[in-house]
């Protein structure tokens, strides 16, 4: 768990990134997530967890309105990002997602170079305005995902020719060369080995000054060691959220403490 | 509670707790032992307690060994995490209640005479029950998992700390009038101290008892009636 | 290792049969029937490849031992002097080609003096050696290049088809018995004039930038023409049907929501490539001759008519590709916060463009070869007899298509008109073999790896 010392718990009183209130999704006739009220607090990792089928990644993608793409998809109830409910009408998702970003399961890069990769979300919102400053937010981009020494040489390379750890730090500089303000992760580790794994922790680790992120894991453990706070999922439902440490030593509900402990199905 | 999905788990924690028992029966045993050599003078009894210990402190590296084991290969979570650490501390202070036994009956066998005075007999005796009481009160609390028992064992703490202090009143009396049995009678408070250490061992347990089920900690303000300090 | 029985202890009614512990250097029976029957159907395999092969042999052989013969030409050197009061007089004269045969008879017959080749055969007979092209030939070159008059130009004039086919072993002397034309006396001679080296035959360019001549100029046709004509099509089949195509596939695939509608129009698209080619003729002949009144026999209407026959398939490989892309580039896309157009362009198309690029080449080839959608629309009964002028010429002037050419030569009687049909054949097929390196090319350029 991170330790975290006790005047970070003034965090959870300042105002919540993301506030969802009685979201409900429906696939057609199916209620798939029941009621969730959460607050997500700022610069800090928020980790969701639960059975398969439970509904987190189904929730994580609504943040980001990625349920717009499918077409049954309803989503109901409020959520605000910055106070800004964003299933307003007026909000165009395009702009949305680059706000918040995402990463998934099965690192995905573009079959271009590794420079076009982290170029290409720059260039489609316009944040360069010539090639230098383009070459700039590349570089820093993948220096904050630790992946810059590996790759300084060989920026021309196709995306897609390296290791699967490599990649999905690629995907997370990605991610963050648009400079968005959250970054939603779903298992982005299930795919790599524990050396890998261990390194995306440790990025994760670094961007949670700066960003807030919600993760999306099937291991405990590794909710346990990567976020401050955690939301357990069951059947579409809130079950219990709190401070991480809590609800992996003394959750309140039982569904929890049978989950987390081994005692399920 | 329901079981794991994985059936070894439970069979391994089943097992921990099964030892800890084993353990808890042999501290007790020693311990009603060597008081009741103390008192009757019985150097047998005496001996044969001092070797008991070692049966004692081979089952408490076993248990170590086992709770490691399962920390590596289980990485426990919630409440299995607390029943785990707890059971290495309770395993911890059961270790220190056989060692003080073992204490009392090497001293018995350097006291090797009477005891002075009916009285003192029947206080030892009767701080040893209360002790023992508490003893069996808070390993019946931890195989039950019963939080309250853990507490009322946390609070009969007091009257042993009442005995002690009144035992250690008593003997300093003996010692002012005749300075021969001096000797004797600081062999009888070391005794009489070891008897309150096993107390506050049981209570130690009743604490992590209580936390293992609860996720909380006892009020640490129990009343501490040990005023040996204010003689 | 031999085989051991586990026998298990007695009475003890409910033990496991006992299990032979069998070596694996030994094969079981169930395993060496399977061996067997896939032997078998490897074999099978192999045989219909090979009748496969065979077939493919049998034709390419085919095709070229009758074919390649149209790609040379017999043809005879005369040194004709041009004179200018001769030229002016066949100017003058209302049939003109008939003076030009004189100029070209006096010369022949010179040169075969000059060669010692001795005939008593009139010079009408003489004649008969050349094709009836040969004084069009002089002529044309004379009003050409008024500059030359006075002096003596070798020419190198066309043989008569039957001597060509005499040379190419086509025409045997039997043959000749009841023509009129020619008899076995011209075959001497033209032995003779063979040996004396003023008969042979050469490449013939002709055949590939001609022309279509009539019936009885054989020699002098050429597919040059239809070639253009087909030409003209394609490009038009190109530029309508790939953005159509690929914009119609693109819709249906990333836009077009999920309902009986969409399914129509994709049950009716897969459906239309199934469609006999000679409906969309009639089809070009209603909309674009009656209603539209496009000019007949265009290779424009012939593109357009083509194109309609060319969609489908180009929707349904293009819709292939598309699907084949993994959605996980599409969520990345979005992702990064690109917009669903921007996400196809960027990044779907690119990666779906081997794909289409060979559908597109398969759809062009087969409109290429097809011959019944021109019946109706005029291409195949017109014979072009010159080139079009101009590149707008190209699109709306009557021209045919080169199946069409093909198909008329083979109509006719003349076995050297035949021989033409599968010089055609020949052409068409390297055409089609160009545009399959094109496509093979093009697409290991876009390839990328996932």
């Amino acid at each position: 768990m991170n330790n975290m010392p006790n005047f970070e718990q003034a965090n959870t009183m300042t105002e919540s990134k993301i506030s969802a209130n009685k979201v409900q999704v429906y696939y057609g006739d199916t209620h798939a997530i029941k009621d969730v009220d959460i607050e997500i607090q700022p610069r800090s990792v928020t980790a969701f967890i639960g059975p398969s089928g439970c509904g987190k990644s189904t929730f994580l993608r609504t943040l980001n309105r990625m349920n717009d793409t499918i077409d049954i998809c309803r989503v109901e109830g409020s959520i605000k990002i910055d106070g800004e409910d964003i299933y307003d009408p007026k909000v165009d998702p395009v702009q949305l997602r680059a706000k918040v970003g995402m990463v998934f399961q099965k690192p995905n890069p573009f079959p271009k170079s590794i420079y076009d990769n982290i170029a290409y979300g720059p260039r489609i919102h316009g944040l360069a305005r010539n090639k230098a400053e383009l070459d700039e937010i590349v570089a820093s981009s993948l220096q904050k995902a630790g992946l810059w020494e590996e790759v300084k040489n060989r920026l021309d390379e196709p995306g897609t020719g390296m290791s699967g750890g490599q990649q999905q730090r690629l995907c997370i500089a990605r991610a963050i060369a648009v400079s968005p303000e959250v970054i939603l992760m779903d298992e982005p580790c299930s795919a790599l080995d524990p050396i890998a794994t261990a390194k995306v922790e440790e990025l994760i680790d670094e961007l949670r000054e700066n960003f807030t992120i919600v993760i999306v894991t099937h291991s405990m453990q590794q909710a346990a060691r990567v976020s401050q706070r955690t939301a357990f999922f069951h059947l579409g439902i809130l079950v219990e959220e709190g401070l991480t440490e809590d609800i992996f030593t003394n959750p309140k509900d039982k569904r929890t403490q049978d989950y987390i402990t081994g005692r399920f199905g | 509670m329901s079981e794991h999905t994985v059936s070894a788990y439970d069979e391994e924690l089943t097992a921990m707790a099964g030892r800890i028992a084993e353990m808890g029966g042999l501290a007790e045993k020693a311990f009603a032992d060597a008081v009741s050599a103390l008192v009757s003078q019985d150097l047998e009894l005496a001996r044969a307690t001092i070797k008991s210990d070692e049966r004692l402190d081979a089952l408490y590296h076993d248990v170590e060994a086992k709770l490691i084991e399962l920390i590596v290969r289980r990485q426990p979570m919630g409440q299995d995490l607390r029943e785990i650490t707890a059971a290495t501390r309770i395993a911890n202070d059961l270790e220190r209640v056989g060692d003080l036994a073992k204490n009392v009956a090497k001293r018995v066998i350097a006291i090797d005479s009477d005891l002075k005075s009916k009285k003192l007999a029947i206080g030892v005796e009767h701080m040893t029950e209360l002790a023992l009481s508490q003893l069996k009160q808070v390993l019946d609390a931890y195989a039950r998992k019963d939080a309250e028992a853990a507490r009322r064992v946390q609070e009969a703490d007091a009257e042993v700390d009442a005995i002690y202090t009144s035992i250690f009143r008593e003997l300093l009396t003996y010692m002012m009038e005749d300075p021969r049995v001096i000797t004797q009678c600081v062999h009888l408070l070391f005794c009489a101290k070891n008897i309150e250490r096993i107390g506050d061992h049981a209570t130690n347990i009743a604490e992590n008892v209580y936390y293992m089920v609860t996720g909380e900690r006892l009020p640490e303000d129990r009343a501490k009636v040990d005023e040996t300090g204010a003689v | 290792m031999t085989d051991t029985t586990l026998t298990p202890p007695p009475g003890n009614a409910n033990a496991p049969a006992p299990r032979r512990i069998r070596s694996i250097l030994e094969l079981d029976p169930l395993t060496k029937r399977r061996n067997a029957a896939e032997a078998r159907f490897k074999l099978y395999g192999i045989v219909a490849i090979s009748i496969g092969l065979f077939f493919l042999v049998a034709l390419l052989w085919a095709i070229l031992s009758n074919g390649l013969g149209a790609f040379s030409q017999t043809f005879i050197k005369v040194d004709v002097p041009l004179i200018q009061s001769q030229i002016d007089d066949a100017e003058k004269s209302v049939v003109k080609t008939s003076k030009y045969r004189a100029i070209i008879d006096e010369a022949f017959a010179k040169e075969l003096a000059g060669v010692n080749i001795a005939t008593d055969m009139s010079d009408k007979d003489l004649q008969k050696l050349f094709s009836s092209g040969a004084a069009a030939t002089v002529r044309d070159f004379a009003l050409a290049n008024p500059d030359r008059i006075g002096t003596t130009v070798t020419f190198d004039l066309i043989a008569s088809s039957r001597v060509d086919g005499y040379l190419k072993g086509r025409v045997e002397r039997e043959d000749l018995a009841e023509d009129k034309n020619l008899d076995a006396a011209h075959l001497d001679l033209a032995d003779q004039m063979a040996e004396a080296g003023i008969l042979e035959k050469r490449f013939n360019w002709s055949f590939i930038t001609g022309t279509d001549a009539s019936d009885s100029r054989p020699e002098q046709a050429g597919i040059g023409a239809s070639m253009i004509g087909s030409l003209f099509m394609m490009l038009v089949v190109l530029f309508l049907s790939l953005p159509i195509g690929v914009a119609a596939s693109i819709y249906l695939e990333e836009f077009a929501p999920q309902n009986k509608f969409t399914d129509l129009i994709e049950v009716n698209i897969s459906n239309l490539a199934a469609v006999p080619s000679i409906v969309f003729g009639i089809l070009g002949l209603a909309v674009f001759i009656q209603f539209m009144h496009l000019p007949q026999s265009a290779p424009l209407v012939g593109g357009l008519v083509l194109t309609l026959m060319t969609l489908p398939t180009i929707i349904i490989s293009t819709r292939a590709s598309l699907k084949a892309v993994p959605p996980s580039i599409r969520d990345a896309a979005l992702g990064v916060g690109a917009s669903k157009m921007q996400s196809i362009f960027h990044h779907v198309l690119p990666l779906a463009m081997p794909g289409i690029l060979t559908g597109t080449i398969i759809g062009l080839a087969q409109a290429l070869g097809e011959t019944a959608p021109l019946l109706l629309i005029g291409m195949v009964g017109f014979i072009a007899s010159n080139f079009p002028d101009g590149v707008a010429a190209g699109f709306f002037a009557p021209n045919s298509a080169m199946p069409a050419q093909i198909y008329e030569w083979a109509k006719r009687a003349d076995p050297a008109f035949y021989e033409r049909a599968w010089g055609g054949i020949i052409v068409l097929l390297v055409f089609l073999m160009t545009m399959n390196i094109i496509a093979i090319i093009l697409r290991r350029r876009f390839e990328r790896r996932w």
